[in-house]
């Protein structure tokens, strides 16, 4: 993805103009892949996922609701919740922590480009520094569990809000902001209480 | 007579509006029963109670001698399969085609093979005037095909009970006057129960079998066509003929005009 090019290109800048102050460039690959796995990597692509994906599920079950949809499924006998709330909910569920891992690997890969390729850094040391710093469990499967935990938070509170939404159209653009505004703050929220518990006091 | 829908003296009231007040009501087997009523009385709101969408405060509804209220999830969805509604909007599945609209209850419902479930579709929709438009997009019909290709879906299960939630709003005459024809042709040749809700007066009176006219909480009259045209009731018959001003004021509940532009005069 986009972004998680430009975020690992970004980051490999900074994090250069910072190091090489210390001689410590070579340490580059490791500062950018952790940063991403840890943290950047699932909190930006919940907040990316949430502008995105959470919008339109609610616009989409608001606008169903709306549209008499829902209901009419009730009538048919069919249970709304089983037949288009749940595939949805994993969807969202599955589709996140594969999306953080992507831009995770590309974040890295723009990292690469930047510090290795424009401003020298030895793509020895990038790599080998890199693959010796990140531990699978502590930092790979955290990175996942985070964001796992934000694609419950994020798919849950759009699919609530498109569910409960007054089914008019103020009703729906109200639901669609709140999806966004209310997931982006929970998960910026839930990454600190999450962080504490990884990797804060060890 | 046999009742396929009975309303005993039923209340509800959402948040703190009542709605109704202790409305009774049959429907008969076989027929086409109107209800009728001013925009905004909820007439929505009965069609949801019936198909249990809604709760009562208190009273009963009663489908084919069970009553609905107080009835378990599965037993509630299994009379579902029994009852049908046509949505004013048609409500029709955005991304399906009109074949897989019609196809989708068959398909949720029973477990016959797609060469099946192809041929009962084209029946239906051949019943609507519609095979043509199988492949069709819904946002791609016009209004009334719309509502055909959704009366087409309400029928796919040959259910017993079918409720139609405005089927005239907002219909030009000649969509009105195939509506009109294929209410009463299915409904005869299916041998289905339908409830109209409507307020389109000159339409109704020509299908219906017998007519309830809700007001003010209550059912003000009901009747057969004829018994409708000549009652007595001011109410009725503001309502029937669509006079601006009678027991149903125009002017929205307010202070005098003299007291409001000049003020209390103490």
């Amino acid at each position: 993805m986009v972004s998680g090019l430009f975020i690992g290109m970004v980051m490999a800048l900074q994090g250069y103009t910072i190091l090489v102050d210390y001689g410590a460039e070579g340490s580059l690959g490791p500062m950018v892949a952790l940063s991403l796995l840890r943290e950047l990597g699932p909190v930006v692509t919940a907040l990316l996922f949430a502008g995105r994906a959470g919008s339109a599920l609610t616009a989409e079950i608001g606008l169903m609701k709306a549209t008499e949809q829902l209901s009419s499924l009730e009538m048919m006998a069919v249970d709304p919740l089983r037949r288009i709330i749940a595939p949805r909910f994993w969807a969202g569920i599955i589709a996140m922590p594969m999306l953080a891992v992507i831009f995770s690997a590309i974040g890295i890969l723009g990292g690469h480009l930047v510090g290795v390729d424009w401003l020298g850094v030895d793509a020895g040391s990038y790599w080998s520094i890199m693959q010796s710093t990140v531990e699978w469990n502590q930092d790979v499967v955290n990175g996942i569990i985070k964001s796992l935990v934000f694609a419950l938070v994020v798919t849950w509170i759009a699919i609530f809000k498109g569910y409960d939404s007054i089914p008019t159209s103020e009703g729906i653009s109200k639901a669609t902001t709140e999806t966004v505004v209310f997931s982006s703050l929970a998960v910026l929220g839930l990454d600190f209480v999450l962080t504490a518990l990884m990797f804060g006091i060890e | 007579m046999d009742n396929l829908v009975e309303i005993d003296n039923l209340t509800f009231s959402r948040a703190e509006r009542v709605i109704y007040d202790g409305i009774s009501l049959k429907i008969p087997k076989g027929k086409i029963t109107a209800v009728m009523g001013p925009s905004g009385i909820g007439k929505t709101t009965l069609l949801k109670l019936i198909g249990a969408q809604l709760l009562p405060d208190s009273g009963d509804v009663k489908f084919d001698g069970t009553s609905l209220v107080g009835m378990g999830r599965s037993e509630l969805y299994k009379t579902r399969r029994r009852m049908s509604m046509l949505f004013q909007s048609g409500a029709l599945f955005t991304e399906m085609s009109v074949f897989d609209n019609v196809a989708f209850p068959l398909r949720e419902h029973t477990r016959l093979s797609e060469d099946v479930i192809a041929t009962i579709v084209a029946l239906k929709l051949q019943a609507v005037g519609l095979r043509g438009a199988a492949s069709l997009m819904p946002n791609e019909l016009s209004g009334g095909m719309a509502r055909r290709a959704a009366l087409a879906r309400a029928i796919a299960l040959d259910p017993d009970l079918i409720m139609f939630d405005e089927p005239f709003a907002g219909q030009d005459p000649i969509s009105m006057g195939v509506l009109v024809k294929l209410i009463r042709a299915l409904n005869d040749a299916l041998g289905l129960t339908s409830v109209v809700v409507t307020h389109d007066v000159t339409e109704v009176l020509t299908i219906a079998d017998y007519i309830y006219i809700l007001a003010d909480k209550r059912i003000i009259g009901e009747g057969t066509a004829e018994q409708i045209k000549h009652s007595d009731s001011p109410l009725v018959q503001q309502f029937l003929q669509g006079n601006a001003d009678g027991p149903v004021p125009f002017h929205f509940p307010a202070t005098s005009l003299e007291s409001s532009l000049f003020g209390d005069s103490q």
